[in-house]
């Protein structure tokens, strides 16, 4: 794998698997390892060159072993971010536009109602009043029962509600 | 209620009718425990049963209740009721001299209103900002040039980043004012729209909209307690909150909490609930109101505890497992062990063999010392636990978009049943006023309500609004109330005599009262609340007044930098505290005036002062 980065890196063709050395292998499968240059006469590749052919090659090398940067850790070479995905308008804006609408209507209907209640109450108060200047007798109705009925003296007078008058502070 | 009317009704009874009612009595007794339930309830409450030994700080709260809560409430609810009107005209009807309590209490509720719905506008905004894959409080952001995150984010943790950048945009210091934050006048505007919406007909509109905003909060408690007793480490966190510690009954700063906590959480003094009363019959019984609204909502502070308890114990418990995780991680990679060697479970066995084989090794890796207590310790109360610490939590659980709609749902509904009452306790005054003549219609007087305290808030939508915020909630809506609910229980026990107020309250419930409410409103509640008065000031004044500001220059940071207030603040905090209160002894001195000036010309006249029953002499009595 490394093989492949630095052959990638440097467009040279000659690096082969037997160029990557390695030491200080572990059972927890780390280890460190230099790259020779076949055409310079064993000396190293840089360890810049080799940082460097390795972050182009990260996403490569780590979906290569189903890995990710966190589980496959190359130390002194920091992990280059993934610029943040921005939709064209925030979606919180979206959300908020939505209710925004919502309280706006319930608003506009509620005026509007009270305006149409209020119209249709002076409607009936000055045809209310129409109807006395034309002096129509309004009959009023208590319980089913026509008021006139109820002044008659078949009635009987309640003493316990007309005692109480005296109870109250004249005003 | 009879249903037919006396034969020998007198024709002036219309004009009584005209007043609007409650459409049912379940209408009433839940726009009251909608305004007493707000989100004190759920981040304050358990707050203070987690920092005052858990189990035993019930003991003085309930005491409190009984002898501080209830009787308030009833007298509240009685003097709505008999009189009839809103908070200003019921003070001037019980005695002129008091009518300073009334306007008091109608400016606490002006100052008030401002900034609840504030607090509303951040909710809102994590509420839209909770439709997104992922939540944007639970990642970094990038740096300028990409190589890294954000140094602000990084330094603390993402959610601290996203509460105190994103959404306030927050100065180090309370004097640079910084400019308006346009999304959060949107949202603020947003708010004050929805409180249009439900309030614009007065107790027509709310009573409809109270159904929704009082019920819901229950239904998600419900959803998350269910949850949150079945998340890890939940039983932690219950049993930290719950462990009861007697030891913190010897201290006085525990009872006076209690006290507090008791008294704010029931909406006393505002002038609300004698609106929401004077919309009642007469002839209800208001006795059984107080006590059920006062039992509910401690009962509802009780229960909005085990959900929250549960959720942070289950954060704690997450923190302290990634502690280890990572402490892990780092022995494993030092010590070339096999993976899968070192669990959770025997992480202190291992740790003690390698501190005793390898002790330099082991100091050489910096591990941080993982303690489950210290994690549950992390205790915050207010905007800090819903918005930091809950929020962290959410990120944790599966789903956590819906969790978190579900969340800031609930806290909105909870939010704005109470402003319902704010709301209240200044329209219905203002409607009785001489001034606003009867041609205005309702709609317009809250529009006009609505608009103007709108642009007042905007002042907290500055970058330096969230510090503005603390300092009313400290001093505007604290010490007045203390003040307004003494000169309430003592205007009517000693000025409108308690024999008078008895047979009131006898002629509308029915019932005589008895030795309880007596001796609570006699001698019981104007001590304590003189008591607590006098403590919270003492306490108050102890000090220079502090804040904690955000200033990542901080050496400290990510702690929060202490500050003191300059002089100027310290000058309007103490106005807030004072302006509500100067009312009372203006309006008394005014009326003095007044009737001596009067009394050149006319003969002596006593102030009127008039009982329930002239007020209602045109209803009818119930048959016996």
């Amino acid at each position: 794998m490394v093989a492949f980065t630095m052959r990638r890196y440097s467009s040279k063709t000659t690096t082969q698997i037997s160029n990557v050395l390695l030491c200080n292998v572990t059972d927890r499968v780390s280890f460190w390892f230099v790259v020779t240059d076949s055409t310079k006469n064993t000396t190293t590749v840089p360890g810049s060159e080799v940082e460097a052919a390795i972050r182009m090659n990260r996403n490569r090398i780590n979906n290569a072993f189903l890995l990710s940067d966190k589980t496959l850790q190359f130390l002194k070479i920091p992990s280059t971010l993934a610029p943040p995905v921005e939709p064209s308008t925030p979606v919180w804006l979206i959300v908020f536009g939505v209710v925004l609408c919502l309280i706006v209507a319930g608003i506009v209907f509620l005026v509007v109602a009270g305006i149409q209640q209020r119209k249709k109450k002076n409607k009936e108060s000055t045809e209310r009043e129409n109807l006395e200047d034309k002096g129509e007798v309004t009959i009023t109705i208590e319980n089913g029962i026509p008021c006139e009925t109820l002044d008659l003296k078949a009635g009987h007078i309640n003493g316990v509600f007309s005692a109480d008058d005296e109870r109250f502070t004249s005003l | 209620m009879s249903k037919d009317l006396p034969i020998d009704m007198p024709p002036e009874a219309p004009k009584e009718d005209s007043r609007p009612k409650w459409d049912n009595k379940f209408q009433y007794i839940l726009s009251c425990i909608g305004f007493a339930v707000g989100l004190g309830n759920v981040w304050r409450f358990p707050y203070l049963c987690q920092i005052h030994g858990g189990g035993a700080f019930l003991i003085p709260y309930f005491i409190a209740l009984i002898f501080e809560g209830i009787p308030l409430l009833h007298l509240e609810l009685a003097l709505g009721q008999c009189l009839r009107k809103g908070s200003i005209s019921a003070w001037s009807a019980i005695s002129p001299y008091l009518g300073g309590v009334g306007v008091g209490s109608w400016m606490v509720s002006v100052l008030v209103s401002l900034y609840y719905n504030t607090v509303l506008t951040w909710v809102m905004w994590y509420f839209i900002n909770s439709f997104q894959e992922p939540l944007p409080w639970s990642v970094c952001p990038l740096n300028e040039n990409r190589t890294g995150l954000n140094e602000e984010c990084y330094e603390s943790t993402a959610v601290n980043y996203f509460w105190y950048r994103k959404t306030l945009n927050i100065t180090p210091d309370i004097t640079e004012s910084g400019t308006l934050q346009w999304w959060l006048v949107l949202c603020l505007a947003a708010c004050w729209a929805i409180v249009y919406l439900c309030t614009i007909r007065g107790i027509e509109t709310t009573g409809k909209a109270i159904y929704v905003t009082a019920i819901f909060p229950y239904l998600v408690l419900t959803i998350f307690l269910i949850h949150g007793l079945t998340l890890p480490g939940a039983t932690e966190g219950l049993a930290y909150l719950f462990t009861p510690d007697l030891n913190v009954l010897k201290n006085p700063r525990v009872w006076l909490d209690a006290a507090t906590q008791i008294f704010f959480s029931l909406s006393l003094a505002f002038g609300g609930l004698i609106a929401f009363s004077s919309y009642n019959p007469p002839k209800n019984d208001c006795e059984k109101d107080a006590v059920t609204v006062a039992i509910v909502n401690s009962l509802t502070s009780l229960y909005a505890s085990i959900p929250v308890f549960s959720v942070l114990g289950f954060k704690a418990t997450t923190g302290y497992w990634d502690c280890l995780d990572r402490n892990i991680i780092s022995i494993i990679n030092e010590f070339d062990l096999p993976e899968q060697s070192i669990m959770r479970e025997n992480y202190t066995d291992w740790i003690t063999f390698l501190n005793s084989s390898y002790p330099e090794k082991i100091a050489g890796l910096k591990l941080k010392s993982c303690d489950l207590q210290e994690f549950l310790d992390q205790s915050v109360s207010g905007s800090g636990l819903a918005f930091i610490v809950f929020t962290q939590a959410i990120i944790l659980m599966p789903g956590s978009q819906a969790w978190a709609i579900l969340f800031f749902t609930m806290l909105f509904s909870l939010g704005l049943s109470s402003m319902f009452g704010n709301i209240e306790g200044v329209f219905t005054p203002l409607l009785e006023l001489q001034i606003i003549s009867k041609s205005i219609p309702k709609e317009l007087l809250s529009g006009i309500i609505c608009l103007v305290s709108f642009l007042i808030a905007l002042c907290f939508t500055l970058s330096s609004g969230s510090y503005w915020i603390d300092i009313f909630d400290r001093y505007a809506g604290s010490v007045p109330l203390l003040v307004i609910a003494f000169f309430e229980v003592t205007g009517v026990v000693y000025v409108y005599k308690i024999k008078r107020f008895s047979e009131d309250v006898k002629w509308m419930t029915g019932r005589k009262l008895n030795l309880y409410w007596q001796i609570t409103w006699r001698f019981i509640s104007p001590l304590l609340l003189l008591v607590v008065f006098v403590a919270f000031v003492a306490l108050q004044i102890q000090k220079p007044p502090t804040y904690t500001a955000w200033n990542p220059k901080h050496e400290d940071f990510p702690m929060k930098e202490e500050k003191a207030y300059p002089p100027w603040v310290q000058a309007i905090c103490v106005l807030l505290a004072v302006l509500p209160c100067i009312f009372v002894p203006l309006v008394a001195l005014f009326q003095l005036v007044k009737k001596m000036w009067r009394s050149k010309d006319l003969s002596f006249l006593s102030p009127e002062v008039f009982s329930c029953q002239e007020v209602n002499r045109n209803f009818s009595h119930p048959k016996k």
